[in-house]
Order: structure tokens, then C-alpha cells, then sequence
């Protein structure tokens, strides 16, 4: 059994790599994300590096496709490809792309990056599962800026209408988006409230907890006749001191300076 | 090849009638066959797969967006999704849908759009899709079809659910003469030439498949033949026929229910101009929108007849020994 708060570490430590190397790409965001995905990938979800496109497996579309690093970072510690990979990020000729692709990287269930859509193919997937008799889920993580998309209502309101249970939507509240708090942009609270209202069970935990974060997808397994999503109470660049609820870390990467800071600071939570 | 036919008494049956016939058999064939419709199914004749296999049929409402986003995502799963809607909706509304989750991942998804050009009629402008042709053509991995009858439907059909990948097929609202019977074979990517003369090519799709094997039969009258091939493969085009057909004719006149801009008659134009240049016309829509009013009342005022095309022929017969003086 992998500790999951030592794997979350080591994921935020592979972004910040990766993101020094690339001298692109969004730190704030993966960092929210990273304990949730280190639970999907390291608990939750069954699926097998040796064989990435098995049928039964269970998927996991990056709705939030910005926070391609957490998931790249989730999947070769997994063992779906090499880490020297995760050095690659971003460069040209390599299979890293900014945003997922489905087409290039094993282990990627959806390609994503316009916001709003990786929630519609998701509940695509879970759709086909319910056609086929099939017990695999389908898990999505979400960004609490990309609500604003009208297709995330559009399909959300589809999932209800289908009833589909396979389906997990996690939404990393982080609370910032690129232009500032969400509060400020553009106000989608009350966020329960509103997905209730569209027909789903609601379920709420804090994002860095990984033990609450894995008991809620325990509850949310046995709930049937709707989807459910998880609220995670993230703070945005969760991990390094410097990007912690600073929205201006939505879409910068570190200096190599600043990656050391980084690193020393989680390399410290580690020991 | 002096075909004529007898126009009077043609049988006319619309492409969407032909469309949702062949769903219900290819959905007896294949199990993985799904039917994605966004509150349109009566209209674009989805509602007859619905009939049959109910629990393949998923109504998505009003929300084309949707409708793009869970095809791709049962197609990522192993599904055959066939989403249809009206062809303005389908390419404009969810373009962006289509481009990032269909086309970029090559998911094998296939939007079947009805009621596109401007022979939708009495609806209008905002519901006449001019430019669904340009819109899919500009996307890699998409292939592009135009039928131009109920028979030529059938077989695009059931191309597009026997090639892997995604496909935007566009179909009109009205019926459309039969052409074909079924001895004609589409292949994607084969452009097919129904009548052979020296003086002129006339390259078309859809419902002016028709016009142009009219046009040439009065051209025949007046001396002058001409050569029709049916384009209904838009991507891949047949380049190969096309550069063909102008090699033997040396003019060229494109007929489509479309914008003159980004359909057939650029996509001919491309491909000549860049191999064998020859005086070309381009028949279509002249980068207006429609208008409410009778569909045939609306193909004649916008020049979608052909009567149309003959003149445009006469015109581009004349070019052709025309020198471009600098």
C-alpha cells in the first residue's frame, strides 16, 4: 500500500521539476490537485501501467486540462512511462504535450485542455459503461473556475437525466482562477447548492486530507441513481510556500531558483 | 454518354429519410452503434432508430454542445456514435467541441447533420447552414461527405460507420430526385463521374448533382458537352478525377449549396490551381445568408439552378482559349 500523503509529495515534487524544465506550464493548479490524484491513482483506481488501454480499466478525464503535470506526475509514478519523460514536458518532438493527449501519452483516457469538455466525455464514458453492463468508473477532476463553461451544466444535467452512478466528478476548489479570486471573475457559489439543484449527490471533504478524500469516494461508490462530485477544499499551489493562494502562480513556471526553494521546502514536508 | 432523364417523373425521397432507414439497419448489424440526437430526432428522422433500439438512443435536449462531448466520450469507450442534429448547430454551435474532442483525438464519431443549406425554406437564415463545409473541412482528421441523393445516403452512411474515425456527413432537409441505384458504389475519397464530354467539367454535390445532369442535358442542346461528376466526398477529395476531368475538358464549373467560400468549389479550386490550372466558375451561395421563403423559390434567387449553370458554363468555355495578358 503506497502512503498516499508521501506520494502526494513526491508529485508535487515531479511538478515543480517538470515545470523548471519546461519554463512553461501552470504550478497553482497541479499543486491543488496533486493528494487527490495521488488517491486516484494510488488507491482508488483500478487500472494496470502494463496494459493502458485494458477495457474494464477505470478512467480519468483531466476536465482542468491545464493541470496536465499532476496527472503526467500521477502516471509515470505509476509506471505508465519513464520519468525522464516528465523532464521532456512541453518540448518539441517529445509525447508531453501542455495539455493532455489521448493519442500521445499512455495512460491518457481523454484529450483535454478546452475547458468544459472533459466533463461532457466523461459522462460520454460513463454512458458507455452503463450500455455495456460494464462495472468500471468513470472519475473527473474539475476546476472551480472552469463552472463558468455552459457546457459543464449542459452535462450535468445529462448525467442526472441518465443516471449515472459510474460516474465521479471531484472539484478542486481551489477558489482562484487566472484573473483573480472566482468571487471576483465570476461568482459560481453556492457551489453545492447548484449541483443539487442539477440532480447529484454532493458530497464534501478537504482536498489535502487523503484519507477524507478516499472516504468519500468510498461513499460515493455506493450511492446509486445519480452521479456524484466531491467538493475538495484545495488551497491553489498547495505545497510551496510562495505559491499558495497567489493566483498570479496560475500559469507560471519557477525559475530554476525558485524551483530549488521549491524542492528543499517539500523535500522537508517528506522527511 | 448522353444521359437523359426523365425529370417529371423522377422519384424524390429526402437524404434524412434514406439517413434514418439505414441507422435502423446498420443498428440490427452492429451492437455498438449509438444514436446521440439533440431534440431534433422527428426532424433528422433519428426517431427511427429510436423506434427500434431505444436503448441505443439518447436524446441529449437542447444542448449541441453536449451531444459532441458525450460522442466523443462513448467513442472513446468503444462506441459508434452517430450525433445528429441540424447542420448549423452541429458545426457552428459546437465547433469548438468538435474540433478539441472529436477531430484532435481521431474519436470515431459521426455527425450526421441535417437541414443544411438554404433549401431549409420557410425557417431562414438562421437556420440555413452556408458554411458547415468550410467549417469541417479545415479540421485534420476530419472526413467531410455531401450525398447528393436518398441512394448516395445510404452508402455514405454506412462508409462512415465502416471507416474508424470521425466523419461529418450533411444532409438537406428536402426530397431530392434519386440519381443512383443500387448498382453505384461510394468509396470516401472516389469522386464519381456520371456523364463524359469534351467541352466542360461540371463538378458538384449534394442537390446540385441534379441541377448539373440538368444543365448538361440543355448544354447537349446547344452543342456543347459536358462532363458532370458527382464530388461527394469533400475530404479526402478525389484529385486525382478532378485533375483528370480538367485535363480533358480544360473548364471547370463547381455546383454546390454552399458559400462560393471555404466548400466544393475552393476545395476544386485548390487542388487546380496548384496542378492544372484551368479557367474555373464557382456556383453556390456568394458569401450572403439566406432568407425565409418556398425552398425552390430560394434556390432560384440565390442561383442554384441549372439554368444557373449553364450560363456560368458558356461563360467558362469562353476563358478558355483566352490568353491572360500581362
Amino acid at each position: 500500500m503506497t502512503n498516499l500523503k508521501e506520494m502526494a509529495c513526491q508529485i508535487r515534487q515531479d511538478i515543480i521539476e517538470m515545470l523548471a524544465a519546461a519554463k512553461s506550464g501552470h504550478p497553482g493548479g497541479s499543486l491543488s490537485a496533486a493528494d487527490i490524484v495521488a488517491v486516484l491513482y494510488f488507491s482508488e483506481m483500478r487500472i494496470d501501467p502494463e496494459n493502458p488501454s485494458w477495457p474494464d480499466r477505470d478512467r480519468f478525464v483531466l476536465s482542468k486540462g491545464h493541470a496536465a503535470p499532476v496527472l503526467y506526475a500521477a502516471l509515470a509514478e505509476k509506471g505508465f512511462f519513464p520519468r525522464e519523460e516528465l523532464l521532456k514536458l512541453r518540448q518539441t518532438g517529445h509525447f508531453l504535450q501542455g495539455h493532455p493527449d489521448m493519442k500521445k501519452v499512455p495512460g491518457v483516457d481523454m484529450s483535454t485542455g478546452s475547458l468544459g469538455q472533459g466533463i461532457s466525455a466523461a459522462a460520454g464514458m460513463a454512458l458507455a459503461g452503463k450500455i455495456d453492463n460494464k462495472s468500471y468508473r468513470v472519475y473527473c477532476l474539475l476546476g472551480d473556475g472552469e463552472v463558468a463553461e455552459g457546457l459543464v451544466w449542459e452535462a450535468a444535467m445529462a448525467a442526472a437525466q441518465y443516471k449515472l452512478d459510474n460516474l465521479l466528478v471531484i472539484l478542486d476548489n481551489n477558489g482562484l482562477q487566472i484573473d483573480g479570486p472566482n468571487k471576483e471573475v465570476m461568482n459560481s457559489e453556492p457551489l453545492a447548492d447548484k449541483w443539487r439543484a442539477f440532480g447529484w449527490n454532493v458530497l464534501e471533504t478537504d482536498g489535502h486530507d487523503t484519507g477524507g478524500l478516499n472516504a468519500s469516494m468510498e461513499v460515493a461508490k455506493n450511492l446509486r441513481g445519480k452521479p456524484t462530485i466531491i467538493l475538495a477544499k484545495t488551497v491553489k499551489g498547495k505545497g510551496v510556500s510562495f505559491m499558495e493562494n497567489q493566483a498570479g502562480w496560475h500559469g507560471n513556471a519557477p525559475s530554476s531558483e525558485q524551483a530549488d526553494i521549491a524542492l528543499k521546502e517539500l523535500r522537508g514536508v517528506k522527511a | 454518354m448522353t444521359e437523359r432523364i426523365d425529370w417529371e417523373n423522377i422519384k424524390k425521397i429526402a437524404m434524412r429519410d434514406a439517413y434514418g432507414q439505414t441507422l435502423v439497419q446498420l443498428g440490427g448489424q452492429n451492437k455498438d452503434i449509438v444514436v446521440l440526437d439533440a431534440d431534433l430526432s422527428k426532424s433528422t428522422k433519428t426517431a427511427d432508430f429510436a423506434k427500434v433500439f431505444p436503448e441505443r438512443f439518447f436524446n441529449m435536449g437542447i444542448a449541441e454542445q453536449n451531444l459532441m462531448g458525450f460522442s466523443a466520450g462513448l467513442a472513446a469507450a468503444g462506441k459508434v456514435p452517430f450525433a445528429s442534429t441540424f447542420a448549423v448547430f452541429a458545426t457552428g454551435r459546437a465547433f469548438e467541441q468538435i474540433r478539441n474532442s472529436i477531430a484532435y483525438p481521431k474519436l470515431n464519431v459521426k455527425i450526421a447533420a441535417t437541414h443544411a443549406g438554404i433549401s431549409v425554406g420557410e425557417d431562414g437564415a438562421s437556420h440555413q447552414a452556408i458554411e458547415d463545409l468550410a467549417l469541417m473541412r479545415a479540421l485534420p482528421n476530419m472526413t467531410v461527405l455531401a450525398p447528393a441523393d436518398a441512394e448516395e445516403t445510404r452508402q455514405v452512411i454506412k462508409a462512415a460507420a465502416a471507416y474508424k474515425g470521425p466523419v461529418y456527413i450533411r444532409m438537406g432537409r428536402l426530397a431530392v430526385p434519386v440519381l443512383f441505384d443500387q448498382s453505384y458504389k461510394f468509396e470516401i475519397g472516389k469522386a464519381n463521374v456520371r456523364r463524359e464530354g469534351k467541352d466542360v467539367a461540371i463538378i458538384a454535390n449534394g442537390l446540385m448533382v441534379a441541377e448539373a445532369l440538368k444543365a448538361a442535358e440543355i448544354l447537349n442542346s446547344q452543342g456543347i458537352e459536358a462532363t458532370v461528376v458527382n464530388c461527394a466526398s469533400v475530404k479526402p477529395l478525389d484529385e486525382n478525377t478532378i485533375i483528370a476531368v480538367s485535363q480533358q475538358t480544360g473548364a471547370v464549373v463547381t455546383a454546390e449549396e454552399h458559400n462560393i467560400i471555404g466548400g466544393l468549389g475552393s476545395a476544386v479550386a485548390e487542388v487546380l490551381s496548384e496542378n492544372y490550372p484551368v479557367p474555373l466558375c464557382r456556383v453556390g451561395i456568394k458569401d450572403t445568408f439566406g432568407e425565409s421563403g418556398r425552398p425552390e423559390e430560394l434556390l432560384v434567387k440565390y442561383g442554384l439552378t441549372a439554368a444557373e449553370i449553364v450560363k456560368v458554363a458558356q461563360k467558362v468555355i469562353k476563358k478558355k482559349n483566352c490568353k491572360i495578358s500581362a
